[in-house]
């Protein structure tokens, strides 16, 4: 995974059943298939049959129009959206812990304070922040930390809803969920 | 009703109909086995678990229902994970239930454990593990319905130890009691797409139909005759698809790609249509994509959307079902004026075989006046064009009296000497593409062989579940000396079983193919390819697996072979027919190299080094 480039990735909605294997079966895809994924997040959906996987592709790997294809191929995905960056709210979280001894302490919790972010754990030379936000804003807050010395640092990958004055228009999406009446047995 | 998930298992796949298992036991698979003394579905107990894979395909290929094959844990399921690509790659649909190690035991790296459902999840259409013997009636009837509708697959059901020995409440689910929310297969045309596939029909001026295996599949063959006839556009069959449009018909044109005919791949090329029909634009038909049929317009219907679009920008996409989407352009057809079949101007009564391209006018079908139909720009130059082609590159070889035997000549004698619906099943390399190109294929589901993946070794078993599944059939295999020593032992399972399928050895002593490109772009530096033709000694080798064993080392045997051959009913033969070594497969198209760069003979190109 590397950074998304300005107008090389597009993000991909999958809601998938929630069974076991079957993000594997989603990376598989990826890899076997030869699409690039910039990142990938996956959460339960409020509905416990179902979790949601918000995956940010690399559309010069592979046109979007195939990867979705062979996404939606798969029988444990239910449900597949793409939404353009442009019109997604997307955000990401960051926890990091950065290097911050007595002097420079006041300094980061400035800037913490100018993006917004929270400070969550303190230690004697060291700070760990919490910061959500468009991914944009959490690349500019990585970088100014970078300078303080940045030891750990861990980004969640963005997950992404449509703008809602767009939704109409742009957002590709496959029947509704509520139409699927099977319950097994 | 109680009973374990083994009896619950072999419950359902009598409640899906299956006659037939082929399949290997073992540790792991041994609760299945018990409940099948006691079912009315015949198991055949193959030697090798690949073979039970290839004969659950070979099944599949002529009956056009899916194939079922069982085998154990570990070992047991790896060896039938060559059958599950070739059969993913061919979209064969094929069920394969394996053993698994108790669920307590997973992940343990127990005995025989191997974690199959991941090793296949990749070529498989989809796989389950079975967790709750309860579900056993609900996976099988998804597994079956996944496997055998939309676009064909293999599937894969792993059944560990303990759920097969647990009890359950029998049950078996309707359709809507399956539990597959995400999966729709598409079934009809969008009749908007198809419509303007319509008008692109009736403007084009050199259109080719080019037919793939979805036509088979979707026992489409009595409809694309239909649209074939009623448009006089001309039908090329690729290696999947032979035998989906009659041979003997005037508007066939045979098989395309590397090792097709001159004039498949070049009214491919030259054409301003390609209607694609259930074919894929798969690498060994387009060569050189960026050169491939330049000027064509593209049709392109699949029953799989990831389909289109894929290789070839398609002007056209219709996801859908062949047979469905044809019997819908046909509608539209008529919606535009032209209408049902005449299948010539002149009215003669001349049947298909009689007639031939140039000689009768197969481009107008009734055209309604004033209708975009009747300004229909005339077929006939393409027609002439395309006969022209036909009579000045016809697949060719030479036979001399008393001159080493060619592996050609073996096939025509062969096709000449069995009855017209003979089942032909093929090995990979020099003999399979003999076998499609001098074959005459007119009837669907009588060519089984491995297109996609390329199995070395897939005909002895594939033809052995061929027979299987259409007994009244004479079953010859056209195979290699290389691909029989692959699988050759599941002669020993026709044998026990009394399956009558007869296997054509072309043995040229070679790995041919790989020769032959050794040969043409290798300068001659043979590098691994030599088999000899005496070890092993086939005859004997048959012999002992309770077949017939014959050897044939000059034409005028051939024939006297064959009418001995199609007169053994009660047992296989096998026929070592000595054949040319350096006898190579033409037409050419160099791989990676543009279709227009065909090579039609030994005396041209680099193949006349």
């Amino acid at each position: 995974m590397t950074a998304p480039m300005p107008g090389r990735h597009h993000i991909v909605f999958a809601l998938v059943e929630n069974k076991a294997g079957v993000l594997a079966r989603v990376a598989g895809l990826f890899s076997r298939r030869g699409f690039n994924i910039y990142s990938l997040a996956v959460a339960p959906t409020d509905d416990e049959r179902f979790s949601r996987i918000t995956i940010v592709v690399d559309v010069e790997s592979a046109p979007l129009e195939q990867i979705v294809r062979q996404l939606d191929k798969l029988v444990n995905v239910v449900e597949i959206a793409e939404l353009a960056p442009e019109d997604a709210t997307e955000r990401e979280l960051l926890l990091t812990t950065v290097r911050a001894t007595p002097t420079e302490r006041g300094q980061v919790i400035q800037l913490v304070g100018v993006f917004e972010g929270t400070i969550v754990d303190v230690g004697l030379d060291a700070m760990t922040i919490m910061l959500a936000g468009p991914p944009s804003k959490i690349d500019d807050f990585e970088a100014l930390m970078k300078p303080f010395g940045i030891m750990q640092l861990q980004r969640t990958g963005r997950v992404a809803l449509p703008k809602l004055v767009r939704r109409a228009t742009r957002l590709r999406a496959l029947p509704e969920i509520e139409q699927y009446e099977g319950g097994g047995v | 009703m109680r009973m374990t998930g083994a009896q619950a298992l072999i419950k359902s796949l009598e409640m899906k109909d299956v006659e037939v298992i082929f399949g290997l036991p073992g540790g792991a698979i041994l609760p299945v086995y018990d409940p099948i003394l006691d079912s009315s579905i015949r198991h055949i107990l193959v030697r090798h678990e690949q073979g039970a894979g290839h004969m659950a395909e070979g099944y599949a290929h002529v009956t056009g229902r899916p194939g079922v094959a069982m085998v154990t844990s570990g070992p047991g399921a790896t060896n039938i994970v060559t059958p599950l690509a070739d059969a993913a790659m061919d979209s064969i649909p094929i069920v394969v239930i394996t053993g698994q190690v108790p669920t307590g035991a997973i992940g343990t790296d127990a005995f025989q454990e191997c974690p199959i459902t991941g090793v296949t999840m990749d070529i498989t259409k989809h796989n389950w593990l079975i967790t709750d013997a309860q579900d056993i009636p609900r996976v099988i009837a998804e597994a079956f319905k996944v496997a055998t509708t939309g676009r064909p697959g293999p599937v894969l059901v792993d059944l560990p130890k303990d759920i097969s020995n647990a009890q359950m409440e029998w049950y078996w689910p309707d359709d809507s009691e399956l539990d597959l929310p995400g999966y729709h297969p598409a079934t009809t045309g969008d009749p908007q797409a198809v419509l303007e596939a319509a008008r692109l029909v009736l403007a084009a001026r050199r259109p080719v139909i080019y037919a793939g295996g979805g036509i088979l599949k979707a026992r489409a063959s009595e409809e694309l005759k239909e649209l074939a006839e009623r448009t006089g556009i001309p039908v090329v069959t690729t290696l999947m698809a032979r035998g989906s449009f009659p041979d003997s018909h005037p508007l066939a044109l045979g098989m395309p790609g590397m090792h097709g005919n001159y004039t498949a791949v070049t009214a491919m090329q030259r054409s301003d249509l390609l209607l694609a029909l259930g074919s894929r634009f798969d690498d060994r038909v387009t060569g050189k994509v960026g050169a491939f049929a330049p000027d064509a317009k593209v049709v392109h219907v699949d029953v799989d959307p990831a389909e289109l679009g894929k290789v070839r920008r398609a002007d056209v996409q219709i996801a859908g079902d062949a047979r469905n989407v044809i019997v819908e352009l046909l509608e539209a057809l008529s919606s535009l004026g032209l209408g049902s079949s005449a299948r010539r101007a002149g009215g003669s009564s001349t049947t298909a075989a009689e007639s031939s391209l140039g000689r009768c006018d197969w481009s107008r079908a009734e055209a309604a006046p004033d209708s975009q139909a009747a300004s229909r720009p005339d077929l006939k130059p393409w027609h002439a064009q395309i006969r022209e082609w036909q009579e000045k590159f016809p697949l060719s070889y030479n036979q001399e009296e008393g001159g080493a035997l060619k592996p050609q000549f073996v096939v025509e004698t062969l096709r000449d000497m069995t009855p017209d619906d003979t089942i032909v099943a093929a090995g990979v390399g020099q003999h399979q593409m003999w076998a499609s190109q001098f074959w005459k294929f007119d009837y669907p589901n009588t060519w089984v062989n491995s297109g996609g993946a390329g199995t070395m070794g897939f005909a002895v078993p594939a033809a052995i579940g061929a027979k299987v599944g259409r007994p009244e059939k004479m079953v010859w295999a056209i195979d290699g000396d290389g691909c029989f020593q692959m699988t050759a032992q599941e002669l020993v399972t026709a044998s026990a079983e009394r399956i009558p399928v007869k296997i054509a050895i072309l043995n040229n002593a070679y790995l041919g193919m790989v020769r032959q490109w050794q040969e043409l772009f290798y300068e001659e530096r043979y590098s691994e390819v030599y088999l000899s033709p005496d070890l092993p000694d086939y005859v004997k080798w048959a012999e002992a697996m309770g077949a017939v064993g014959m050897r044939v080392d000059s034409a005028e045997e051939v024939a006297p072979a064959i009418e001995k051959a199609n007169g053994i009913d009660d047992r296989p033969v096998v026929i070592d027919f000595r054949t040319d070594a350096f006898e190579k497969v033409y037409p050419m198209v160099p791989a990676g190299a543009s279709n227009d760069d065909i090579i039609v003979g030994p005396t041209e190109g680099e193949g006349g080094r």
